[in-house]
Parts: structure tokens; sequence; C-alpha cells
């Protein structure tokens, strides 16, 4: 079975919230909107969002580490919240594994909302049903697309491709190889959810220089500034 | 979480419906017994009465808590898997079988359809009142499982949350039995008012241990498994919006700790020290006003047991809202 999911590499991510406003923005105007603003230019606005980005810090100043937390719907393989609602709004879709929400069933009662440790489910205050994240369902299924654009909005956006997108099952897929080989993980997992969009760690690429590599012991034109062994041979006595 | 008064209101009332049909029905076994005197008719069906009101204000005040009240219907598709759903098949239920209960008992209809053994005369309400009596258990028991059935909310999976919002609802039921009996002068208040007494007991003791239970536990997870950045000092920068949001509104219920350490005490004191006292002295003085205080006392306790209720659950998702948490 395919398990559509995104693989998000913290390691790359700059919190530019680019894919904020590119769900916002195809989302608000597609199937699954509006996603209503509510006072949006007063005091104390709110507004219904699939995608946030938060900032955090490990360690403690100077010594700090910048994490920039890119946050959303999980589409867990074993979902808390779709066994829970009452009217069958919520459903996990058979063929690609999204979670989705009917907005004609869904009467919102929150309960599903409380059901999901990740609190990745928001109510849309003027429509009054619940929202979250589709994975762009109305743009990964469309076949009028090429296959390029058939992708979510966030994946298309994000300038420093932190995001991946494709199907956690293959494992010859490009976000499964991603997992299994940058060491990628899942939040919370120890309710049991398996949460198939998975993170990718903070990782340092560096290399090891010896100070001999930079500088060559045995070069001829430096015969004469050779400085003479305390004792005995060295290896590149011996070598040549 | 953020106390909804729509929810509060819906359990509290329904408890207190369901307890009064349940201390209802048991006098008349009681009595069939002749372990107490036969009541009249009348306070059968205006005390079932008062419990189909109280389920029905309960149902009223639900509708306050849904986005779409009128799509309520489709919430009755999906007993296989959700308990909400499964409370809203019971609860019409009970209302139905607690309207038939007053009703046959209203028309008299209650001479034995057979006899069992030959010392048990079973009529139409003792057959009806037995599935309104299994009704309201159940009834009971989806209600609490709604929030018990909850793994991530600790402070709400526990059998002790049944246990809770069994004995608590019982216990108002049969005060507010008591407080009827009192006021139609029946024999009765003193049967009542015990029972009321034994079940805010026995309500004193689960709300104990799921208060102290509350006060102790540590969640599951913590904030290195929420990002998965496993450094023993994470700070959070931005939250990712200047404003509120749902999330921000939804799990957290923004009082301090005094605050609710006030409504502990309080609720403490109105739902089961107060109305234990003035049942007894109601039983001294052989008051027939004192029971009718006890149980609006009772309830007004009840009220702020739920909201404390509310306040003691701890949302995992609250780990990505540091400074609000
Ligand atoms: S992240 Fe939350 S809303 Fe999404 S599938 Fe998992 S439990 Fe459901
Ligand atoms: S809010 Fe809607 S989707 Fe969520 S549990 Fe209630 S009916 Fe289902």
């Amino acid at each position: 079975m395919t398990q559509l999911a995104l693989v998000i590499d913290l390691n790359v991510c700059v919190g530019c919230h680019a894919c904020v406003t590119s769900c916002k923005e195809w989302n608000t105007s597609g199937w699954a909107g509006p996603m209503t603003d509510l006072r949006p230019y007063d005091e104390d606005p709110s507004g219904t969002f699939f995608n946030r980005v938060q900032t955090y810090e490990a360690g403690i100043f100077p010594n700090t580490e910048t994490y920039h937390f890119p946050k959303s719907c999980l589409h867990c393989e074993d979902p808390p919240c779709v066994p829970v609602c009452p009217t069958g709004a919520s459903y996990k879709r058979e063929d690609n594994g999204v979670v989705l929400v009917d907005y004609d069933k869904c009467i919102g009662c929150k309960y599903c909302s409380w059901a999901c440790p990740y609190g990745a489910r928001e109510i849309d205050e003027k429509q009054r049903v619940m929202k979250k994240c589709t994975l762009c369902i109305d743009r990964i299924t469309d076949l009028s697309l090429a296959e390029s654009l058939r992708k979510p909005a966030c994946v298309l956006a994000c300038p420093t491709n932190a995001r991946l997108f494709g199907d956690v099952h293959d494992p010859n897929s490009e976000v499964s190889v991603a997992i299994r080989e940058e060491g990628g993980y899942q939040l919370q997992p120890e309710w049991g959810t398996r949460p198939a969009n998975h993170y990718l760690p903070r990782r340092k690429t560096r290399i090891q220089i010896h100070e001999d590599e930079l500088v060559r012991a045995d070069n001829p034109l430096k015969k004469e500034q050779l400085p003479t062994p305390e004792a005995g041979e060295t290896l590149d006595d011996v070598a040549w | 979480m953020h106390p909804a008064f729509s929810v509060i209101f819906l359990t509290t009332l329904i408890g207190a419906g369901q307890g009064l049909f349940l201390a209802l029905y048991t006098g008349q076994l009681y009595s069939l017994a002749r372990l107490l005197p036969v009541q009249s008719e009348s306070f059968y069906a205006l005390g079932s009465i008062i419990a189909l009101a109280l389920l029905v204000a309960g149902l009223v005040a639900s509708v306050f808590h849904l986005g779409r009240p009128e799509r309520a219907w489709r919430a009755a598709t999906q007993w296989r898997t959700s308990w909400l759903s499964r409370e809203v098949i019971a609860l019409p239920a009970a209302m139905g079988l607690i309207l038939l209960y007053g009703l046959f008992h209203y028309l008299g209809w209650t001479n034995p359809l057979f006899v069992v053994s030959e010392t048990l005369p079973v009529d139409i309400t003792l057959i009806v009142g037995a599935l309104a009596t299994l009704a309201s258990f159940v009834l009971f028991l989806c209600t609490a499982m709604i929030y018990a059935s909850l793994r991530f909310i600790k402070a709400w999976h526990s059998p002790l949350t049944v246990a809770n919002f069994l004995f608590l609802g019982i216990a108002s039921g049969f005060m507010l039995a008591a407080a009827l009996s009192a006021y139609m002068g029946t024999e009765l208040v003193a049967f009542y008012g015990t029972w009321a007494v034994i079940a805010t007991l026995l309500g004193g003791v689960s709300r104990g241990s799921s208060l102290y239970r509350n006060s102790r536990f540590r969640c599951k997870v913590d904030m290195q498994s929420a990002l998965g950045v496993h450094h023993a000092q994470l700070h959070q920068k931005a939250q990712g919006f200047m404003g509120g949001s749902f999330n921000t509104r939804e799990f957290f219920h923004g009082k301090s700790e005094a605050f609710l350490l006030m409504i502990r005490y309080l609720f403490l004191l109105l739902v089961f020290a107060l109305p234990v006292l003035l049942i007894l002295l109601a039983y001294l003085l052989e008051s027939s006003r004192l029971p009718v205080a006890a149980f609006a006392i009772q309830y007004i306790g009840l009220v702020l047991e739920r909201y404390h209720f509310f306040t003691e659950a701890k949302h995992p998702q609250n780990l990505y809202y540091q400074s609000m948490a």
C-alpha cells in the first residue's frame, strides 16, 4: 500500500515560512478552502493554517544550535484522530494513506483535535468544521498536471529543498532513501501512532585533516630545511 | 484543556438526570420487595419528568459545543469506533425509555403482566425501568469513556474517570430524589438521603484518588521526543505566529495555579462536605428544605468539579507551546 508523506530536513530548513504562505495560498483558494483569517489586521489576529514553522534553540547562549521546525499533520499510519470521529468525517484514504476531513460531514465537535497528540488539527472559526493538512490532495492526484508539479505546494515552494515528498512504503523512493541514510525519525514515537511524516536531524559534515596532510613532509623543494629526525629513521626515509 | 461550559453543563445535567431516574427505580424495587412503602404514581411520573428535563437540558447545552449542530444526526453513525458516537445513541435511548417509564406510571399501567415464582409481580413499568436503568449505566459509561479513552491525556486516561462520572452522577441524582421526596412529603427522604451520602462518599474516594494521581504523574513524552532533538536544554524562540490560534486557545486553560487550587477546595467543600452535613442535619431536624439545599449546593459544586476536571488535563500538543505551558 502506498503511504504518501513528507520528509522534512531540519538540517537545511532556514525558517523562511515559504511553505506556510504557499500552503495558505494554494489551499485557501482550492478544494480544502477557505482558510479563514479572523481580525487579520487588528489586535489579536488569528487564522486557520495547515502548516506552521516554529523555532527552537538547543543549548545555552552562545553555544546554541537553532532549529526551525515546520509542523503539520503527520498523516499517521495508525491515526488516533480517525476512530474517535463520531460522524466518519475524518478518514484515512485507502489508496495513498492521506488523512482527510470531509467538510460536509464534520459537525465541528473538536473531538479529533483532542485525540491528536501533535496539535495538527485546527477548527475553522468561520466554516465551523475541522481542518488540517491535506498534503494538497487536489494537486497530487491531479493527473492533468505535469508529474513534477504533482507535489504539495509547500514542497514546490521550499527554497532550500528541505521538504521531500513521496511514498514512504516504497523502499527505493527518494523519501525512503533519505529516512534510511540520513537518520530520519518520527515525532513522539512513544504513542505508537506511527507518523508517516519523518524529520531528518541536524548533521555536521566534517572531514578530518591532519597537519602533515597539508604540509608535504618530503617536499624536495624544502630538502635543505628538513629537520633532522631526532632518533632513527622515519617512515619517509624508508619510503624513498 | 480549556473548560467548555457546554460540556460542563452537559455532563453534570445528564449525570443528575440519570441518577434521579436510578433513584426512582431503586425506590420502586425496594417497595416491590416491601422494604419501603409504595409510592403514588404521581411521584414516579413527576420524578421521571424532572429526570427527562435534566437530560434535555444537557442535550441543549451540548448543542452549543458543536460547530454544525444541524448535522448532529451524523454523529450516530460511527458507534463501532467512537465513544462520542455511542453517547449520541445512548442519550436519546435513555431519554425515550425514561419518558416511557414516567408515562406508564402516569397512566397507571401497573397491573402485573405476569408473576414470577408466585412472588414477584412484573408490570410494564418494571420492564421499561430495567431497560432505562441499563441505558442510564451505558450512558454513564459512554460519557466517561469519551475522556477516559484518550490515551494521550493521562489525567483522564484511567478507570477513575468512569468511577467519578458514575458515582458523582448517582450522588447528585439521589440528592435530587431526596429533595423531591422531602418537597412532596413522602417517607423516602431518609432512604434517598442515605444512598446519596453513600454515593457521595464513594465519589469522594474515587475523585480524591484521581486528584492524587493527577498531582503526581509526568507526561510520557517530553519536548525532546516532541521535536526529536535530544538535547537537555531546549528553548522555544517562536511558535509560528504572533497572535492566538486554535492550538493556544483550545488546549490551555490560562488560569493561575492559585485560582485552580481555590476551585479545587471549593468543589471538595460543595460536592462532598456540605451536602453530607446538610443531609445529616435534615435527618436530625426532619427538615424538608435542607435536602433541596443539599442538592443545589452539590450541583454547583459539580459544575466546579467538572471545570477542574478539564483544567487537570494536560495535552501533549502543549509541548509545542513552551511559553504558554
Ligand atoms: S498528526 Fe494528528 S491529525 Fe494528523 S494523522 Fe496524526 S493524529 Fe491525525
Ligand atoms: S470535529 Fe469533525 S472531523 Fe473532528 S471528530 Fe468532530 S465531526 Fe469528526
